[in-house]
């Protein structure tokens, strides 16, 4: 037994900080957030230079898992065509609560200058999108303070709530 | 944005309408003023009915009727060392002069020199296959059929090359629109969600001139981030561009933007 006396709660008296469930959780969350490689055109590759050791995307917590079922964030990099979209839906599908997707450069958020038959005009017609990054293509930086706002949202929901799944309808 | 306009006469009427315009023509030039195109056109003309042959940009370009194409390019191939198809596909001129132009681009590695074999084909005719001369026809047939519907006889997997299977409508023909028709412009939330789904997802936005900074469903706002579909007043105070909450965030740092390094040195 120590003779001098512990302040438990103060001064780092012991290994313990009090906090609610809901801040472990989302800590949790937001600093683990497996991206899903879902390059789809140009903007794919400012997704892997994004990853790569420049702008190095794992001091985040965020890794790039090459499973749907592994992954919480989809990183919609690209432009969606028609003859891809149901693909898409499966891939969002197949990915477990909670999840969330990021829509990357302009050709996701609203087919960008594709403005034609073949591509569909905005990746929220298909899947419900968290947050929409501009640019064509968005810099690696954009993409690290989108998923930065990611975690800030993330953050400010409520974890154990049961959570209602998120459908475009 | 520009209104869409059916473009189904485009052909037929005049861009200019100068009556003393003249388009302009690439100059054609007679087949004899190239002996290696003279012997090829020969040799040719011997066992099949030329149509029209002249020298267009250093290319023989050669009229034949759409059935000896196989015949024509085996020839080529075996006899006149046109051993590469580069190209194939077609051009549409239906509302022009009622048929297709196909064309199949031909180099002669040995001879250094290129011919383009065409034919015309009236609308819903088809086309004997030339994938057993050259693999390369294998794709750019089942593209041409995609793009056009010219169907091609005795080809090995003939289907839909670029666009879905269950896609309606051939995209290259002058007379299908831009931005889709009424199965196009539907097709993906039909697919997905089916038919209900189409009032609650809504047309497509085909309008990429629109912008309303207090439309916060559409309109990222960069440095001034909103959640999604919240009203916005007039005249609203700037939001600061920092991502962390005021009071901190558990068991993480808190990122002081005056406290931080800017690197202006590239090469630190
Ligand atoms: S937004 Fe630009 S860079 Fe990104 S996929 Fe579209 S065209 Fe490429």
């Amino acid at each position: 037994m120590a003779q001098h006396q512990v302040k438990f709660t103060q001064d780092g008296g012991l290994p313990v900080a009090l906090t609610t469930i809901d801040k472990v959780v989302n800590w949790g969350r937001s600093n683990s957030l497996w991206a899903l490689t879902y390059g789809l055109a140009c903007c794919g590759i400012e997704m892997m230079a994004s990853g790569a050791s420049r702008y190095d995307f794992d001091r985040f917590g965020t890794i790039f898992r090459a499973s749907p079922r592994q992954a919480d964030v989809l990183i919609i990099a690209g432009t969606l065509t028609k003859k891809h979209a149901e693909f898409i839906k499966r891939l969002y599908d197949q990915m477990t609560e909670p999840r969330w997707v990021i829509s990357m450069g302009s050709c996701a958020n609203t087919g960008g200058m594709f403005n034609t038959y073949a591509t569909v005009q905005g990746a929220d017609r298909i899947v419900p999108v968290d947050l929409y990054l501009p640019g064509c293509a968005p810099r690696p930086e954009t993409l690290q303070y989108g998923v930065m706002l990611l975690q800030k949202k993330i953050r400010s929901e409520k974890a154990i709530k049961a959570q209602k799944p998120k459908r475009l309808l | 944005m520009r209104r869409y306009v059916p473009k189904d006469d485009v052909q037929k009427k005049a861009y200019y309408t100068d009556r003393y315009w003249v388009a302009p023509q690439v100059p054609k030039e007679k087949v004899a003023s190239d002996k290696v195109f003279a012997e090829d056109l020969k040799a040719i003309k011997a066992k099949f009915k030329v149509l029209d042959a002249y020298i267009q940009v250093e290319q023989m370009v050669v009229y034949i009727r759409p059935e000896d194409n196989v015949a024509v390019l085996e020839l080529m191939k075996k006899e006149l060392a046109y051993t590469q198809l580069s190209e194939m596909s077609a051009v549409d001129f239906l509302s022009q002069r009622g048929e297709f132009d196909v064309f199949y681009q031909m180099l002669s590695m040995s001879k250094r020199k290129r011919i383009r074999v065409k034919c015309t084909l009236k609308e819903g005719e088809a086309i004997e296959s030339v994938e057993k001369l050259f693999r390369s026809a294998d794709w750019s047939e089942r593209e041409m059929y995609d793009m056009f519907g010219i169907k091609v006889n005795n080809h090995p997997f003939f289907k839909r090359i670029l666009m879905p299977d269950d896609w309606e409508g051939h995209p290259l023909l002058k007379t299908y629109p831009l931005h889709g028709d009424e199965f196009a412009a539907w097709y993906e939330v039909d697919k997905i969600f089916g038919k209900e789904a189409r009032d609650i997802i809504g047309p497509e936005i085909r309008d990429d001139a629109a912008v309303d900074r207090y439309d916060t469903k559409r309109f990222a706002r960069l440095g001034h981030e909103v959640p999604y579909g919240a009203e916005i007043p007039e005249g609203e105070p700037a939001v600061k561009t920092e991502y962390q909450e005021d009071d901190g965030v558990f068991l993480i740092e808190r990122f002081e933007k005056d406290n931080s390094t800017v690197i202006t040195d590239r090469d630190r």
